[in-house]
């Protein structure tokens, strides 16, 4: 089985956001970049766990971007996966993005190929559901348990207020969020032996942007806490009638 | 025309629905168009009342292998229905369902798309949506510059507009490609709303100590009719269930009233909760983060807080 995990740099969680360049551009002053979290935690320790299954299992990692995204790609390889490729385009449009990742996906043709549910930078939650349409596969998203059984794939999915599971076949496209396996940390022996997994660079090939951010925008800051005294919740409840209007 | 693809559940139409045809009529309106509705597979509820939330015209494909939601079969199903109607927008929830298919159903159109708006597209000159960005921390303006445009609506960020107007319905006859996932079962958490429809969320953090100590959190709920979340660590250390964390890593929701008890206000929480309209803290540190992002705050702790809030709340209730 061959398996296509998403990479995706993204800003640490800490970091406070703030703009630059007439609020067009991040600032990345002093920004901490990690693995997109739901890409690092849920799918690329998903894919590590079926290859410690199953020793025929292959993992490649993709990631659109410039240099700059290797020593994420780095930290993956370390945590698992045997080879990496970087496409190197820089775009943020994701229509661009998933078109990369499709046009390797079809020279490599993968059994399984894993994204996180959504970046945690611009929140798109759309490669998976777009590979789905370039690839023509089917695609579950928000999964939070893989199970595999021969070539039957069983896949539960959160909905709104529950949860759905699901049976099909390979090739498949899943989106991995919490549930979908643990965190791990990287160890000694995983980061020498990143040093030296390959790491393949593919140039750009799709250019044409369908979107573009114009400029950025912080949300407005709260005037300041009304605070109440703890022994008198009636005028809590007064002002939440009266006053918030939101009960 | 402006599309409106309709979700539904158990064959009934999502909530997220009716704020997609009220976001979408209005943008309808903006651009001097019709707003018509899509609906796949079969509902109980009845379609020409769709014309309330402003859907001008009703789509139904009604075809019973739709009931079951196939990510590849309904995006080809929508795709193929937007082209032969001559679609220029299309509306969609940023639910669950939504988010699987909008992304897509653009491909298929050869659309860009904005995922989880969260305010009306500017239309004077181009076409430029908002939408948050950085899990809450921020918005972007988006232009998108071609021809056919989709946009996928965050939950409880426009709201509905009713009138007593209503939708004509018009049967559909597309071809439907045969489904390769079996739907082997579905478990719904029973008597909740789900977190991202409920307009009353009441929260509880590390503070709260244990999950033997919820029983304060769930009577306030309780009294007031809200659905229940927590902060991470709750959630990691099993306290309570996985849904119920909202954050950066977990979901983002916009309610009404987000009361937060116990909970620090860590940046990556925030980011969950800050697009709430009024935010309550109940904290026993008066230095804690969190209330530098509420409305209200009582410094206390939350084992006589909480219950002296409930009392309140009843007592207020049984006035009104
Ligand atoms: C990569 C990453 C992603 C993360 N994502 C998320 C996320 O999505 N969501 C999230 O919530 N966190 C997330 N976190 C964790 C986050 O950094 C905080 O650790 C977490 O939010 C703290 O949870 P808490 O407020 O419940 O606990 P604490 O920070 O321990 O706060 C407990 C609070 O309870 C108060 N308290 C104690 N006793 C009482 C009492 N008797 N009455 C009233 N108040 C009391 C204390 O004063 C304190 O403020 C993430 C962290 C990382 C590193």
């Amino acid at each position: 089985m061959k398996i296509l995990v998403c990479i995706s740099k993204t800003p640490d969680t800490t970091t406070k956001i703030a703009f630059t360049e007439g609020n067009t551009k991040l600032d990345e002053n002093g920004v901490q970049w990690i693995i997109n979290p739901y890409d690092e935690w849920y799918s690329l320790v998903k894919a590590i766990e079926l290859k410690e299954k199953d020793a025929s299992v292959t993992i490649h990692l993709i990631t659109v971007g410039g240099a700059d995204t290797e020593p994420i790609i780095r930290k993956a390889l370390a945590l698992g996966g045997d080879e990496a490729i970087r496409v190197n385009n820089n775009s943020n449009d994701s229509f661009i993005v998933a078109q990369e990742i499709a046009a390797i996906a079809k020279e490599g043709s993968y059994d399984l190929i894993l994204t996180g549910k959504e970046t945690i930078d611009y929140n798109s939650a759309s490669i998976g559901s777009m590979l789905c349409a370039l690839l023509d596969q089917n695609f579950i998203s928000a999964a939070v348990k893989l199970d595999l059984n021969g070539n039957t794939l069983q896949v539960v999915r959160e909905i709104d207020g529950g949860e759905e599971t699901g049976e099909l076949n390979f090739p498949a496209i899943i989106s991995c969020q919490k549930g979908m396996a643990e965190q791990r940390i990287p160890n000694m022996r995983g980061i020498m032996a990143a040093r030296t997994k390959p790491l393949k660079v593919v140039e750009a090939s799709v250019t044409n942007a369908t979107t573009h951010i114009k400029n950025f925008e912080l949300p407005p800051a709260k005037s300041g806490v009304k605070l109440i005294d703890p022994d008198n919740m009636d005028e809590l409840v007064r002002l939440l009638k009266e006053e918030a209007k939101v009960i | 025309m402006v599309l409106i693809y309709i979700d539904q559940d158990e064959q009934e139409i999502k909530k997220a629905s009716f704020e997609a045809i009220s976001y979408g009529a209005t943008i309808a309106k903006q651009l001097g168009t019709t707003a018509e509705a899509l609906l796949l597979g079969t509902v109980k509820n009845n379609l020409a009342d769709l014309g309330k939330w402003g859907a001008n015209k009703v789509h139904h494909v009604n075809n019973i292998v739709l009931n079951s939601f196939d990510a590849r079969v309904n995006a080809t199903v929508v795709a193929e229905t937007a082209k032969s109607l001559g679609a220029t927008v299309l509306i969609f929830a940023h639910n669950l369902n939504g988010r699987a298919i909008a992304p897509a159903v653009a491909v298929k159109l050869g659309a860009g798309i904005v995922t989880g708006a969260c305010a009306l597209p500017k239309t004077d000159a181009g076409f430029v949506v908002t939408k948050t960005v950085f899990s809450g921390k921020a918005f972007a303006s988006i232009e998108i510059s071609t021809p056919i445009k989709v946009i996928s609506i965050n939950q409880n960020s426009f709201g509905t507009v009713i009138s007593d107007a209503i939708a004509t319905v018009h049967e559909l006859a597309v071809a439907v490609p045969s489904s390769t996932l079996k739907i082997t079962s579905v478990h719904k958490i029973q008597g909740e709303v789900p977190l991202t429809e409920a307009s009353l969320v009441v929260s509880g953090g590390r503070g709260l100590k244990g999950p033997e100590h919820w029983g304060v959190l769930l009577d306030l709920a309780k009294a007031l009719g809200a659905s229940t979340a927590c902060s991470r660590p709750v959630s990691d250390a099993d306290w309570r269930p996985h849904h119920e964390h909202v954050g950066q890593t977990g979901i983002q929701i916009a309610p009404n009233l987000y009361i937060a008890i116990g909970i620090s206000g860590a940046i990556q929480h925030l980011a969950g909760v800050n697009r709430s309209k009024t935010i309550v803290v109940i904290n026993k540190d008066g230095e804690a983060p969190f209330f530098k992002a509420a409305d209200y705050g009582v410094v206390g702790d939350a084992f006589e807080v909480v219950p002296a809030l409930t009392a309140a709340i009843l007592k207020s209730k049984s006035n009104a």
